[in-house]
């Protein structure tokens, strides 16, 4: 396992996701309300690329005929059979004890400490004037 | 999870075949080269059967994107199943496919009312699919689809093409203005078994003028999605005890996205009744479920998934293994992915019977 800077925290918008490839794997950043998430792209159920689905609410209802959003952006929706995991945990909605997308702890870093090293920046230079996102992997 | 993981292992698996692929056009306006002008006007004019006021709108609600893979949207704004090379990229190349079906859904005559006009968009979506894809893609073959309301038209178009080997089988919709057993569709079931073609079924949902389930009009779309399974399961009866097997032997019957873990419990119950009331229908001289083992071939997606995924492969022993053909649907929202599919352990001779030599065998692929 290696800690490695994979993106400036300004490419990835608040509700929005980021693709990129980390020694070969590909791995979605989410923006959260500022907070920051990393997933894989591969979905657990049946391999669709994850990350290109639908940020989503989750839908909840106390009884026919009534129903409510909560923790809006918080959920991606797989783009082939619908299955929604929680940004945060990686969790499965439908089948959270056997089934979790792959999460990666994302650290937000200064680059005034990144350039110190050791960690390694994939493929732009890290400046010590933006702030960069770091996972282990 | 990435394109250079994944790659090394697509080029070692089996080639297979797609029974279930959904081509559709940019704009209707695809047709207009294969129409006569009275009817590019009349289509300008009135639209097709499908026609509603929200321009772009189902009539009755879908998952995801309007029933597609999120993923499957080309980038010049076209719909999913638009872009041939799209198709080969996401699909075609990466999953090893050797030869896919063509599945021209609302693409032609089938369930257009104005005879005529069914008879002319038939032709020219079947002008169209030969054109537009098999003659640029050889990996595809299409399915003839033909105005299914009037036998004789039908019977024309279906002879038109019947040497072409761009045309694999024949395609008519299971949501046909009466059951398919009907003896009015039995010139049609003559014509294919003339030509040696099997009679793709594929499912449909609100169309054909009846409610989806039987019981009226279902409120969800996840229930209009499970009446689908079981309105092939009507068409299937009623193909059965309408003699439709008895009388056209050498019929071959596919069933395209309807299930088949149905197939057996299904059988059993038709087989105890025809037994108590083999007198009502006596031209029905075998137990049913002998006609269904011999003539009816099943496609894969969106295939059943019990909690013990073995049970699925004691059920592929009641149905047959030499009768479960691989689909994926491409590019509908509950795609197939050819390496995921089957949660249980396939043999060699298994998996390669589901992925391919049984549609080989069926369809005379060589």
């Amino acid at each position: 396992m290696s800690r490695r800077v994979i993106a400036r925290a300004s490419e990835v918008e608040p509700g929005a996701c980021k693709i990129v490839t980390v020694l070969g794997r590909e791995v979605g950043l989410f923006n959260v309300g500022g907070e920051y998430f990393a997933l894989s792209n591969r979905c657990p159920h049946r391999g669709a690329e994850l990350c290109r689905g639908m940020i989503v609410a989750l839908v909840g209802s106390s009884g026919p005929g009534e129903y409510h959003l909560s923790r809006p952006g918080e959920f991606i929706r797989c783009p082939w059979h619908g299955w929604e995991f929680d940004i945060r945990t990686g969790q499965s909605w439908c089948d959270p004890k056997s089934v979790r997308a792959r999460q990666f702890a994302v650290k937000v870093e200064p680059g005034a400490d990144l350039v110190k090293g050791p960690y390694v920046a994939e493929s732009f230079p890290v400046t010590v004037e933006e702030d960069y996102l770091v996972i282990d992997i | 999870m990435n394109v250079a993981v994944r790659e090394p292992k697509a080029a070692q698996r089996l080639k297979i075949v797609d029974c279930d692929i959904h081509p559709t056009w940019r704009t209707p306006a695809e047709l207009h080269p294969f129409m006569s002008k009275r009817w590019q006007e009349h289509m300008a004019t009135y639209g097709t059967f499908f026609r509603h006021g929200l321009t772009g709108q189902l009539p009755y609600p879908r998952m995801m994107a309007g029933g597609m893979r999120v993923d499957s949207f080309p980038e010049d704004g076209s719909p999913p199943g638009a872009d041939l090379d799209l198709m080969r990229r996401q699909h075609l190349d990466p999953n090893g496919v050797e030869v896919g079906m063509l599945i021209a859904l609302s693409r032609g005559g089938l369930e257009e009312r104005n005879l005529d006009f069914a008879a002319a968009l038939s032709s020219a979506a079947n002008d169209w699919q030969r054109e537009c894809w098999v003659k640029k893609e050889p990996r595809l073959r299409a399915a003839i689809v033909v105005p299914q309301e009037h036998a004789d038209y039908a019977v024309a178009e279906i002879d038109r093409r019947a040497g072409d080997p761009a045309f694999a089988q024949i395609m008519i919709s299971p949501r046909s203005s009466d059951p398919l057993g009907h003896r009015r569709y039995w010139p049609i079931y003559a014509a294919a078994e003339r030509c040696n073609k099997p009679i793709a079924l594929h499912v449909a949902g609100f169309s054909g003028g009846h409610t989806s389930t039987g019981t009226g009009w279902p409120t969800y779309y996840i229930q209009e999605h499970f009446a689908m399974s079981s309105g092939m399961q009507n068409t299937l009866t009623s193909l059965v005890f309408e003699g439709v097997f008895e009388r056209f032997p050498k019929l071959k019957v596919v069933l395209v996205e309807g299930g088949f873990a149905w197939a057996p419990a299904l059988g059993w119950r038709m087989d105890k009744h025809w037994e108590r009331m083999r007198s009502e229908t006596p031209h029905v001289k075998r137990p049913p479920s002998e006609y269904v083992r011999e003539q009816v071939w099943f496609t894969t997606q969106p295939i059943e998934e019990p909690d013990d995924p073995d049970h699925l492969a004691e059920i592929v022993n009641w149905v047959g293994w030499d009768r479960i053909m691989f689909s994926t649907d491409y590019p509908h929202w509950d795609y197939d992915d050819p390496k995921q599919a089957f949660r249980f352990k396939l043999s060699p001779e298994q998996r390669a019977k589901i992925f391919g030599d049984n549609a080989r065998a069926l369809y005379g692929l060589t």
